[in-house]
């Protein structure tokens, strides 16, 4: 949420727009992923790879931008909204994560299950702390267009 | 077709999610310090994914409606990444107890949820 929606006290049509339009985007993007992976699917005991995919890239990408906007309070106020709220909200899942693996313990496959469940967690967990470190990084760099005139 | 279903569901998920966020997402002290928002939109999601696809295992209800509820706004109403950042933000807090119930309890009570939805889908 940006200052200006703290102080106007409602939310701003343009916020919901930009969220609406990322979370769209990201969805598809997600459906495009799922489509590209064929395979015996969760009833098959074959393992998620598709769902996680989605959530570990849309954890690294989250860690990165958060980092960023971290060392950057002058961010443009539509990136979270759009990027962070939308697109990567949108892009990964935690509903499908769990249908996954209801269809993979219904189907006897408790094993890959377990996999699925403890490995999308830890998997997420360690793309938000590498992204958090990388965006950070590239967000302590000193900004070359506004750090260069002032010696 | 299939694109449209996606993208509107995706939309309205998106929103939705982050209205909840508006509304439950005050960061405080102690409890106040849980994730609920992003834990309220994930069991919903997770509840009503299991209904749809439940459902639709049952042919009960035509793809379509599995894409535009379940892939588009079940999937988007629900978050990997923020559910991820959180649980990370926590633990760099100070509070790696609450880091550690978070998200084992939105695995447990989502994977159950998930599992009560497919029970309650309508199968004849």
């Amino acid at each position: 949420m940006t200052s200006r929606d703290v102080i106007a006290g409602r939310v701003d049509a343009g916020v919901l727009g930009l969220v609406a339009m990322g979370g769209a985007l990201g969805s598809l993007a997600r459906w495009a992923c799922a489509e590209s992976f064929a395979g015996p699917g969760p009833a098959g005991g074959g393992f998620p790879w598709s769902t996680l995919l989605v959530n570990v890239v849309g954890s690294l990408a989250l860690g990165v931008l958060a980092g960023w906007m971290e060392r950057r309070p002058a961010a443009p106020w539509w990136l979270r909204p759009l990027l962070a709220v939308g697109v990567l909200g949108g892009f990964t899942t935690f509903s499908t994560y769990v249908l996954d693996a209801r269809g993979l313990l219904a189907g006897g496959h408790g094993d890959v299950g377990a996999l699925a469940l403890v490995g999308g967690v830890l998997a997420g967990a360690g793309a938000v702390v590498v992204g958090l470190a990388v965006g950070r990084r590239a967000g302590s760099r000193p900004d070359r267009r506004t750090a260069g005139g002032a010696g | 077709m299939t694109v449209l279903l996606v993208l509107l569901g995706g939309g309205v998920g998106a929103v939705l999610r982050h209205l909840v966020a508006q509304r439950l997402g005050r960061a405080g002290d102690g409890w106040r310090a849980f994730p609920w928002a992003t834990f309220a939109v994930n069991m919903a999601g997770a509840l009503l994914l299991g209904i749809v696809a439940g459902a639709a295992a049952a042919n009960r209800v035509p793809h379509s409606v599995l894409v535009l509820t379940g892939t588009g706004f079940c999937g988007a109403l629900t978050t990997f990444s923020t559910f991820s950042h959180e649980s990370v933000r926590l633990a760099e807090g100070r509070r790696a107890a609450m880091a550690v119930a978070y998200v084992v309890v939105s695995v447990a009570v989502g994977l159950a949820l998930c599992a009560l939805g497919w029970r309650l889908a309508p199968t004849a």
